[in-house]
């Protein structure tokens, strides 16, 4: 496995930047994902039709056409950076309805009698939220948040064919430049993208443990 | 959804006054008047032709990208790529729904020499990229480019069906399972017969969601050469036919798989307010939570809480 | 039945860019020899597969001139000329040729597992894969190239890259090579993603096998062009089961024979010879 171990330089470029996708994309779609939620559930008419609009069509396109938009048409429109960046635009797009989604299943895991609490105490919508409702959905909202991340952590493999040389793009170019051995390369890139997932996977089912049972 | 969304009108804010709506109405208009103005910007700076190279190319909505459009064998091609999409994404869900019942079923099984290797294995599939684990069936076993494409789906989506599933299980309440092992099932039969069809009634909206979730990672069949649509369309054609055709053919790829996966995402839906509203008098997970007494709404949000875990492991 | 639409807009080299879709039935009949009748030895490959009355072989779907899937649902190109050649040698008919796609992953397990037959894919011969797959050929010689925007004059060869951002396909030798002469490799899946970061300055060339360039070039008319003298070799072999040295010797047999009777150079001209000039092939590699 000599040749094997001569790979490692390779592999470690390429899941440095898989980690470097999964850390700034989940980052900003944690952001944007809050941003979207707090539309939805906002006085405002026009803010929650744009989130759900968001929402229904983020879902609905498939991560490869998304990438396919920020590579090609972007620029196109005149928006020209590395493609790195452009990644995190990709991913991020895509990811937020999925953190919307969780934090939206924490808020409503929050009995109506807390928010009702909150006005009766003369509490805006801002302060409603932001000191009541989110900090007691927040508990909920980890282990699928969790699931999400570990769903974004597989996605970055899809911007390998978008010009971003990642873990899984690495893996193809040693399968090519090594074809006598093609079954050990896979196997060593599926046991590092376990090695991101599982751990996560074991943080959630831990907190859901901890969290959802002490209610 | 129900709960604190849905009545979020009336609890966490007050209703809106005269003020308020007619704000409300002027940032309508601005809002629709800017979009507009951005998609027209969008599409103008999209039309303009380009230099490059030193010669000057049309813009993209210009009628030499879109004649391939007028050749019917290019359309034939088109569809033949949605059929694979869809006899791919059948034949994976009718798995995935087959092999989460398996799941479940080991997986919440009284013999612990079943239960954790099970729950082992589960975290295993789960944490695979798809893209992989297609690479790998592809492989390893001498399947063409559909079997490797399906059987990874099946295992990916199956397991997370079978959380699904468990999750159900686990919300559904005690008294049903006491009274059918009291009636004298045994413990199988008391899954089966009693508490398998209420876990599935109860959990339907997410695994159809996660059926959606499968359709969409048929486009990862390109990693194996699976000619489903985005392949079909951006690698095939698009190398045929030459870069001229990318954006147009990006459009029709995009506007198609837009419509399917819409169309499947409101069948869901329906599909869960038929069941919802028809179905049982408390648990549902349709109706709005924040109705019923909190102490149901946390048990409910514990199943959800746990069904969730499996439903955001969407992967596109 | 073959409609050979990009050999026929290649042609159209008086700027046409815009041909309407469907050329109508102007198909050019490609002149591989009809299946002729054939006796091998019992045990042979050749003997099975002239048994079976079929041959599954592997290609690409997306290299221009060499493989390339259009709507009438088969491949076209110059591999797959060859592949057709080699599949009339043993008596089978066109129509039953099974052609799978071969991306890069799968060439050499392919291979393994039998699910395909041979591979002609622009499959580069080296000694790493001699060791899982064995190869007949070399039936073409190619080499590494580069390809700039048509009013690009500062780079003249592939010193003028180093540090440069240079587009290639994830997965293939070109790649690799770019990373070792100093160049900032830009992955992606398809040849024709690489033109629109070209096109917008994003990298300031794309490099691959000339062969596939001079065909990204002719789609485009005028936009881009080659530089520079190809500054690797790539010798393209038919890649097919290690042990199976009878078959490897009677496939270069072929094409030798190929070579003599003008079928290689006709195979040339319907296909890669609309844009690129006919050289004289290699010599197969006997080892």
């Amino acid at each position: 496995m000599a040749q094997l171990w001569s790979l490692m330089p390779q592999f470690w470029e390429g899941l440095r930047a898989t980690l470097l996708l999964l850390a700034v994309s989940g980052g900003l779609a944690l952001v944007l994902g809050t941003l979207i939620t707090a539309m939805r559930i906002s006085p405002v008419p026009v803010l929650r039709w744009f989130a759900a609009v968001w929402t229904e069509v983020a879902r609905n396109t498939p991560l490869t056409l998304v990438f396919f938009f920020t590579a090609f048409v972007l620029p196109m429109l005149g928006f020209r950076a590395p493609f790195l960046l452009l990644a995190f635009v990709a991913l991020t797009y895509y990811t937020s309805p999925f953190v919307a989604e969780a934090l939206r299943s924490g808020i409503n895991g929050v009995p109506v009698g807390q928010a009702e609490a909150a006005r009766s105490i003369g509490l805006g919508f801002g302060q409603t939220v932001s000191l009541v409702v989110l900090p007691q959905a927040f508990r909920m909202t980890i282990p699928p948040l969790i699931n999400v991340y570990i769903a974004l952590t597989k996605n970055t493999s899809v911007a390998g064919g978008f010009f971003v040389v990642e873990l899984f793009a690495s893996t193809r170019q040693l399968v090519n430049d090594n074809g006598n051995i093609v079954i050990p390369i896979l196997v060593l890139a599926a046991a590092l993208y376990l090695a991101i997932t599982v751990p996560l996977g074991l943080a959630a089912v831990q907190l859901e443990k901890r969290w959802v049972v002490s209610r | 959804m129900g709960g604190l969304a849905m009545s979020a009108t009336s609890v966490l804010f007050d209703a809106p006054g005269p003020r308020a709506r007619r704000a409300s109405l002027v940032g309508s208009i601005v809002s629709g008047i800017a979009l507009v103005a951005g998609a027209a910007w969008i599409v103008a700076l999209l039309a303009a032709p380009r230099q490059s190279g030193g010669i000057t190319l049309p813009g993209m909505f210009d009628a030499s990208r879109w004649d391939i459009f007028l050749d019917p064998e290019v359309w034939t091609f088109i569809g033949a790529g949605v059929v694979a999409t869809l006899q791919a994404a059948a034949v994976a869900a009718v798995g995935a729904i087959a092999l989460g019942v398996v799941f479940s079923l080991m997986r919440s099984s009284q013999l612990p020499w079943v239960r954790i290797p099970t729950a082992v294995m589960l975290e295993f599939f789960r944490g695979m990229p798809v893209l992989l684990m297609m690479l790998f069936i592809l492989l390893v076993a001498s399947t063409g480019a559909f079997w490797a494409v399906v059987i990874a789906l099946i295992i990916y989506n199956g397991t997370l069906i079978g959380e699904a599933l468990r999750a159900g299980l686990a919300a559904l309440p005690r008294g049903q399972r006491e009274a059918a092992l009291s009636l004298g099932m045994r413990e199988f039969q008391s899954k089966l017969l009693v508490e398998f069809p209420q876990a599935f009634r109860q959990m339907l909206p997410i695994i159809v969601a996660q059926l959606v979730v499968l359709l969409k990672d048929t486009s990862l069949g390109y990693i194996v050469g699976y000619n489903e649509i985005i392949r079909s369309n951006m690698n095939n054609l698009a190398s045929f036919f030459g870069n001229r055709y990318l954006f147009s053919l990006f459009i029709v790829t995009l506007v198609i798989y837009l419509t399917i996966n819409l169309l499947v995402s409101w069948f869901a839906r329906w599909l869960s307010w038929r069941t919802a509203s028809g179905g049982h008098l408390t648990k549902d997970v349709g109706a709005a939570p924040g109705t019923a007494d909190p102490t149901s709404t946390i048990r409910l949000m514990q199943a959800s809480a746990a069904a969730r875990q499996s439903e955001d492991t969407r992967h596109g | 039945m073959i409609r050979m639409r990009t050999s026929l807009i290649g042609l159209a080299a008086a700027g046409a860019i815009a041909l309407a879709g469907c050329a109508g039935g102007s198909s050019t009949e490609t002149t591989s020899p009809a299946a002729e009748e054939v006796t091998f030895d019992e045990g042979t490959t050749m003997a099975a597969l002239n048994e079976a009355g079929k041959v599954t072989i592997g290609t690409k779907f997306d290299q221009p001139l060499f493989g390339l899937m259009g709507p009438s649902g088969v491949p076209e190109g110059f591999d797959v000329e060859i592949g057709k050649i080699i599949a009339s040698n043993l008596g089978i008919a066109e129509e039953d040729i099974e052609w799978v796609e071969t991306v890069s992953a799968n060439r050499e397990p392919f291979i393994e597992n039998g699910q395909v037959d041979f591979v002609v894919a622009t499959y580069t011969i080296n000694d790493k894969r001699k060791e899982v797959v064995s190869f007949a050929g070399p039936y073409y010689m190619a080499g590494q190239s580069i390809l700039v925007l048509a009013d690009n004059e500062d780079i003249t060869s592939e010193a003028d890259l180093v540090g440069q951002p240079v587009c290639s396909v994830t997965g293939s030798t070109p790649a690799a090579k770019l990373e070792e002469i100093g160049a900032t490799p830009v992955l992606t899946d398809t040849y024709s993603n690489c033109l629109e970061p070209l096109r917008n300055g994003t990298v300031v060339a794309v490099s691959t096998d000339n062969v596939i360039l001079a065909g990204l070039a002719a789609q485009n008319e005028g936009e881009f062009k080659v530089v520079g003298e190809p500054f690797t070799s790539e010798p393209y072999g038919i890649g097919l089961a290690l042990e199976d040295d009878e078959f490897r010797m009677w496939i270069n047999d072929v094409l030798e024979a190929s070579y003599e009777d003008g079928t290689y150079e006709a195979a040339w001209n319907e296909t890669a010879g609309t844009v690129l000039p006919f050289v004289e092939p290699p010599a197969p590699d006997r080892y």
